[in-house]
């Protein structure tokens, strides 16, 4: 068994026609064990929760099940009661289940005995998802390829998988060693480096193991995100901490490296808070979940209405298990999740131009006033995504990105079509020029970074470097 | 002679080089070390009350901050000679179970900036480690980070340990983003930062409280 994967390399697009990509629809769709079909005409909502305060631990681990039966519940009453045709339940672990697998199976099995009881006694469908932390970087610097970090974290893969966990999925961390400087210093290089060198090598290396293990569960490898780069990235900017245009183009660099959990055997739907998911369906043509304005219990974005333009599950990120006046804010959550899927199952049902009317009001409501959303359009997302495809290999595909990303949104600013304030524009400037005194040949680059970037923060090896 | 208001908007600028060469510039013509710090201080001062009105961003701040390092780097041994030293230390780090540190680092870099003495542990810190550098380092101020709420109780469980060692005149910065005001009136501590930009001014106003 090779311990790295031969990725297939995406050639061309899967779907190279912006009114070709909308939510709800995928070339590829992905049908799970109760027969729902992810991508194949229905969106469905996908709800992840978490837990209030508390520590976890095996004193705890007792009444922590006790809220997730709880919570698992309360919200499959109430997609019941909503009469919603699915729904995708993610269990994202917190570390110490993770370092504790048992903990997560033990977990796993409530939820999926919740869901086929809805199943059997209401015909509700349903598939669970789960994600378990890269606890990997606990330790400092990182050990990537080995030891007990990784050891508990196939576990917990494995045994939640086997106990009826359906897609697998992970936040991996590869290459984070370096990018949250990168990104404090708005160093496009850096987050090239970080991405498209030490990220892609990690995801080979990751993804073919998730995969292996998907297979001997009869699981299905779902895909990862770019969330510790990409939206670190975004919450900086919301915070005013570093420019848009910046947290923009790192997102079209993302995809580069997301992308690589495809080429090593995931088949989607991808994970929620990829907001470069979009680039990912139009290269793969597999259903991706997204996040936006219903994710705001977890963190606030510039995407709120754009993020479900090609959405095929609709997510809410994460939310505590904490009592609002409406009732327990899952519970909450699978509402309102359920309200807009039938919003947007009603508009396909209505036909293709339809589902087109609305994606485009989601479209423009946001666009002109985020660069961030500016490159997530499904144009612009596909000519980034064309720019990814066409290059000779992963460290061409991140520049080719990034700098397709600068013109996207210069174009943009010129045009009238999005908004940006002064001190953002001269951004764009520094980026394309950061770009193009690249070198051409990626160990001429990987040279030069490795005089630059601080290695004592990451294993070298555990990079193929 | 030199001017130190063209060193300081050689800091503000990020612009090492000539920072360095008027910090010189000013020590070879007897200028007087407190005086060249405060001109650097002051510098600071200035680009992180820009910084708080969104006037620059933080990589902005971020090689100014650079640029002050290698002035002070400089000067710093007229300012051993002098007995000039940091009017207290400040220990910070994110807590038990938490790696993010971003918000750290930035506050870190903040109090560096006002001339803090500043002792970073990182992330993932225990009580007992922030307990015991505190005491090492005589630390009047202990800043502590926390970006998920399921790390909320190791911030408790830290300020109680502080709490219960008794160390005279230490003072508990709290920050993060699940983090409040309310919180930190609830477990102890003595402030709530809710961002890096109000940290330095945060401290100041304990200090002579």
């Amino acid at each position: 068994m090779s311990d790295s994967c031969r990725p297939t390399r995406y050639q061309t697009l899967a779907i190279s026609n912006p009114d070709d990509l909308y939510f709800g629809t995928a070339p590829r769709p992905v049908r799970t064990r109760q027969g729902m079909v992810i991508g194949g005409g229905v969106v469905y909502p996908e709800l992840n929760f978490t837990l209030p305060p508390i520590s976890v631990e095996q004193s705890t681990h007792g009444r922590i099940c006790q809220q997730y039966r709880e919570i698992i519940t309360g919200a499959l009453t109430r997609a019941v009661e909503l009469e919603t045709p699915g729904v995708v339940i993610e269990f994202e672990t917190l570390p110490p289940m993770t370092e504790n697998p048992q903990w997560a199976i033990d977990i796993t099995k409530i939820l999926v005995d919740a869901m086929e009881g809805a199943h059997a006694k209401h015909g509700l469908l349903s598939a669970l998802r789960i994600t378990p932390n890269d606890t990997r970087e606990f330790i400092r610097p990182p050990v990537m390829r080995s030891g007990q970090k990784w050891d508990d974290m196939l576990a917990t893969f494995g045994g939640c998988a086997a106990a009826g966990a359906e897609l697998l999925s992970i936040e991996s961390v590869g290459g984070k060693e370096v990018h949250d400087d990168a990104l404090t210093m708005c160093d496009l290089p850096q987050v090239i480096f970080a991405l498209c060198v030490m990220g892609v090598r990690d995801m080979q290396f990751l993804w073919t193991h998730v995969s292996q293990i998907a297979k001997r569960h009869r699981a299905i490898s779902a895909g990862d995100t770019a969330c510790g780069f990409g939206n670190t990235a975004m919450v900086l900017a919301e915070q005013k901490l570093i420019p848009r245009v910046f947290a923009a183009v790192v997102r079209a660099v993302t995809a580069v490296r997301s992308l690589v959990a495809y080429e090593c055997g995931a088949v989607g739907p991808g994970k929620d808070c990829g907001y470069e998911n979009p680039i990912l369906k139009a290269i793969t043509g597999y259903p991706m979940a997204m996040e936006g304005k219903t994710a705001a219990c977890a963190h606030l974005s510039p995407l709120g209405n754009i993020a479900a333009a090609t959405c095929d599950t609709w997510s809410n990120e994460s939310v505590q298990n904490i009592r609002l006046l409406g009732g327990m804010a899952p519970t909450c959550y699978m509402e309102q999740l359920i309200y807009d899927c039938r919003l947007m199952n009603r508009a396909l049902a209505h036909g293709r131009e339809s589902a087109l009317m609305l994606q485009g009001w989601m479209v423009e409501s946001d666009e002109g006033l985020d660069p961030q959303a500016y490159v997530l359009a499904p144009d612009h997302a596909i000519a980034i995504a064309r720019s990814i495809v066409v290059s000779r290999d992963y460290y061409t595909a991140g520049k080719t990105a990034a700098l397709t990303a600068v013109g996207l949104i210069r174009q943009g600013f010129r045009s009238g079509r999005l908004k940006l304030s002064a001190r953002e524009e001269p951004w764009l400037e520094t980026m394309q020029q950061a770009v193009e005194e690249l070198p051409d040949r990626e160990s001429t680059f990987i040279d030069q970074m490795m005089g630059v970037v601080d290695t004592s923060k990451f294993v070298a090896k555990d990079y193929d470097l | 002679m030199v001017n130190l208001q063209n060193l300081a908007d050689a800091i503000k600028v990020g612009n090492r080089a000539e920072a360095t060469k008027l910090t010189r510039q000013a020590i070879d013509e007897t200028v007087g070390a407190k005086e060249i710090l405060e001109a650097m201080v002051g510098a600071m001062d200035e680009i992180g009350k820009k910084f708080q009105r969104n006037e620059v961003f933080v990589p902005e701040m971020l090689i100014a901050s650079r640029a002050m390092k290698e002035s002070m780097a400089v000067l710093e041994p007229l300012l051993v000679k002098a007995g000039i030293t940091p009017a207290f230390t400040a220990v910070i780090g994110t807590v038990a179970g938490d790696l993010h540190d971003i918000g750290k680092n930035l506050v870190a870099m903040m109090w560096k900036g006002a001339n803090f003495g500043v002792v970073d542990l990182g992330t993932n810190v225990s009580p007992e480690k922030f307990l015991a550098a505190a005491k090492e380092h005589k630390a009047r101020v202990v800043g502590l980070s926390a970006l998920l709420t399921t790390t909320m109780p190791a911030m408790k469980q830290t300020v109680a340990a502080l709490r219960a060692a008794n160390l005279p005149g230490l003072k508990v910065v709290i920050g993060g983003a699940p983090i409040t005001q309310e919180f930190a009136a609830e477990i102890g501590a003595d402030a709530f930062a809710p961002d890096a930009a109000s940290a330095v001014d945060m401290v100041r106003k304990l200090m002579v409280a």
